[in-house]
């Protein structure tokens, strides 16, 4: 680890959004929004900045105190780090204009729920720290943050309904980072490391192993709502208030498929068994097929748009089973895994997008017609085009059709599937798009129809609608640097050392 | 048996006991109780793992891992207590019914 180039922007990306926190406590509630949203943009533009630096220098790292790894805990940013980085600095910027404007248009009395700001820059620290984590305990510990964080903000409406989702996703948060800290006591006392490049160098196969690994995913699976663990998702989504769903759908739950991938890819080879893989991407299947069947079976709009996101978060779930081989099959090319590993990064960031503009632009129609039943959309073309535009990229977008990013991610997906020989997930991934088509053109159906009744579109403030159209334009414009950034991850070399052991077939559960 | 087997055996009970309550109980405080006999399991066994056979002293990591631990599970139990409390001021309910 000491080879790679230092720098103080890993250290400045977890400590300037902590420190802009704690700042913004001491202000006035009205004042408190405009130094939040100033911080947000700054902490953005920290995130390009880093981003950028990445891209040119390769992966930096920064030992805090000058303590080295095994006693130090070490950040590092490698190419996977900084391009969840990115997508949490464009999706977390585009949010946070929304939500200033949003928040004051709310709650005009107390100044916009204040407590908005602390929380969600704790949040980003918490994400930025996650990325960066190269360490299990480090890990637990941002993960932590990051759902204390989420849980307050979604309880932040003080309603009753708000309230008792929040409690149950509490409950299932804690009851996930347990079961995942259990594993990590096993892993630690069988190899007495927690670092993660020492950890994947020093497993042994064995039941410990095995059942550390199996006691780590049931953890996050929890915390990323995988079937069956969703049941806490949907509540918990469509009470929060409109930023604040689109944060928790975009970029929350992406933190616990981040520590799944890094831990299957990097340091779980020995322990792997092909069943696992195969139980997990049997989750994220029935994830999909099933979110998508109940989204389409709401009839009200921010419940849609949750179970829209059980279902996304199953497509994620379906490339683990792709990284491991049948046993007895050794390939002679690893084209399939880096297809699939990037194109599953690549669902990630789409989805992180497209659905941040889904839930806002939900927000947008629900402050003008007051209320959330589906009905409320007849006719929204007339009244809101730039809304209606918005859902409608969005929803284009996340059914996968070209040329927006969704489909990028699930043609990526449906090539390694093919190319890893396992074709029973191809018919999945099919009839999810098929689905999200359903709920997605049901939606348009009726924001074309004529309306019932003249029922009152109040006015909405031009900026909302706007950060949600641009949003969903951004999820059209990131298939242009597409190649680059596939090209940026495949050279990263992040997962070099799994890639060359599946080619020699045995690494990965063959023996 | 050595003492240290003991122990990691037990905290894999309470693991398992905490984890089936979340899961059973309805009641917000019997699933908070739940998930806190989870979390002493947890730090239970990082503690027992501390002994090594290789080491004549304790090993220190475990231990400051289990303080960093009790501290975020502290927080988030109250958090949850916060929550619960605020729920029944507000509806008068302390448990979950079943929605839809």
């Amino acid at each position: 680890m000491t080879g790679l180039p230092t720098s103080p922007l890993p250290a400045l990306l977890v400590g300037f959004p902590i420190l802009l926190a704690i700042l913004t406590l001491f202000f006035r509630p009205g004042v408190k929004a405009l130094v939040g949203l100033a911080g947000c943009l700054l902490t953005a533009l920290l995130a390009f900045i880093a981003f950028v630096e990445v891209t040119q220098r390769g992966t930096v790292i920064h030992t805090p105190g000058g303590w080295d790894p095994p006693l130090g805990i070490l950040l590092r940013m490698d190419a996977l780090a900084a391009v969840f980085i990115g997508m949490t600095a464009l999706v977390g910027g585009f949010i946070s204009l929304y939500a200033w404007r949003y928040l004051r248009a709310q709650d005009p009395a107390t100044g916009g729920y204040p407590l908005f700001w602390p929380l969600w820059l704790f949040l980003w620290a918490g994400l930025n720290g996650l990325f960066l984590s190269n360490d299990l305990f480090n890990l637990f510990v941002t993960i932590e943050v990051i759902s204390i964080c989420a849980v307050a903000l979604a309880v932040l409406s003080g309603k009753a309904g708000a309230l008792k989702a929040g409690l149950r996703y509490l409950l299932a948060a804690i009851t996930g980072s347990m079961a995942y800290l259990f594993g990590v006591a096993l892993l630690y006392g069988s190899t007495g490391t927690l670092d993660l490049d020492h950890l994947g160098q020093v497993l042994e196969p064995g039941t410990t192993t095995t059942f550390a690994l199996l006691v780590v995913t049931l953890g996050l699976l929890i915390k990323m709502a995988g079937f069956p663990f969703h049941f806490w998702l949907p509540p918990a989504h469509s009470n929060a208030l409109a930023p604040v769903s689109a944060l928790l759908s975009a970029l929350v739950v992406k933190g616990a498929f981040y520590i799944l991938l890094r831990l299957w890819m990097e340091v779980f080879g020995v322990g792997i068994t092909y069943a696992a893989g195969q139980l997990i991407g049997l989750a994220g299947a029935i994830a999909v097929i099933w979110g998508s069947w109940q989204a389409f079976m709401q009839t009200s709009l921010k419940l849609l748009v949750a179970h829209s996101s059980v279902a996304q978060l199953g497509y994620l779930l379906m490339i683990f089973p792709l990284l491991i081989l049948p046993p007895g099959v050794t390939a002679d090319s690893a084209d399939w895994l880096s297809v699939t590993w990037t194109g599953g990064v690549y669902q990630v960031i789409s989805h992180a997008i497209a659905k941040a503009s889904f839930f806002l632009s939900a927000g947008i129609v629900i402050m003008a017609v007051g209320h959330d039943r589906i009905e409320s959309l007849r006719d929204l073309v007339g009244n809101m085009r730039i809304t209606s535009m918005a859902i409608g990229l969005a929803g284009v977008s996340l059914i996968g059709l070209p040329p927006s990013g969704g489909f990028v991610g699930k043609w990526m997906l449906l090539k390694g599937i093919l190319l890893s020989g396992q074709w029973w997930w191809a018919p999945v991934v099919v009839a999810g798009s098929l689905l999200t088509a359903g709920y997605v053109f049901m939606l348009l159906r009726l924001a074309f129809a004529p309306a019932r009744e003249k029922e009152p579109f109040r006015p909405v403030p031009k900026t909302l609608e706007v950060v949600a159209l641009l949003l969903a334009v951004s999820s059209f414009l990131i298939v242009f640097p597409a190649d680059y950034l596939i090209q940026f991850l495949e050279n990263s070399e992040i997962f070099g050392s799994g890639i060359e052991a599946v080619l020699k077939g045995g690494f990965y559960g063959n023996d | 048996m050595e003492t240290y087997q003991i122990y990691s055996i037990t905290s894999g009970v309470l693991f398992v006991i905490g984890m089936g309550g979340v899961f059973l109980s309805k009641h917000f405080i019997k699933k908070i109780i739940a998930t806190i006999i989870m979390g002493s399991g947890v730090f239970l066994a990082f503690v027992s793992f501390a002994e090594r056979d290789a080491l004549s002293f304790a090993d220190p990591v475990p231990q400051a891992l289990v303080i960093t631990g009790i501290v975020v599970a502290v927080a988030s139990a109250a958090f949850a207590l916060a929550l619960a409390r605020r729920i029944y001021q507000l509806t008068g309910e302390e448990s979950f019914t079943i929605e839809k």
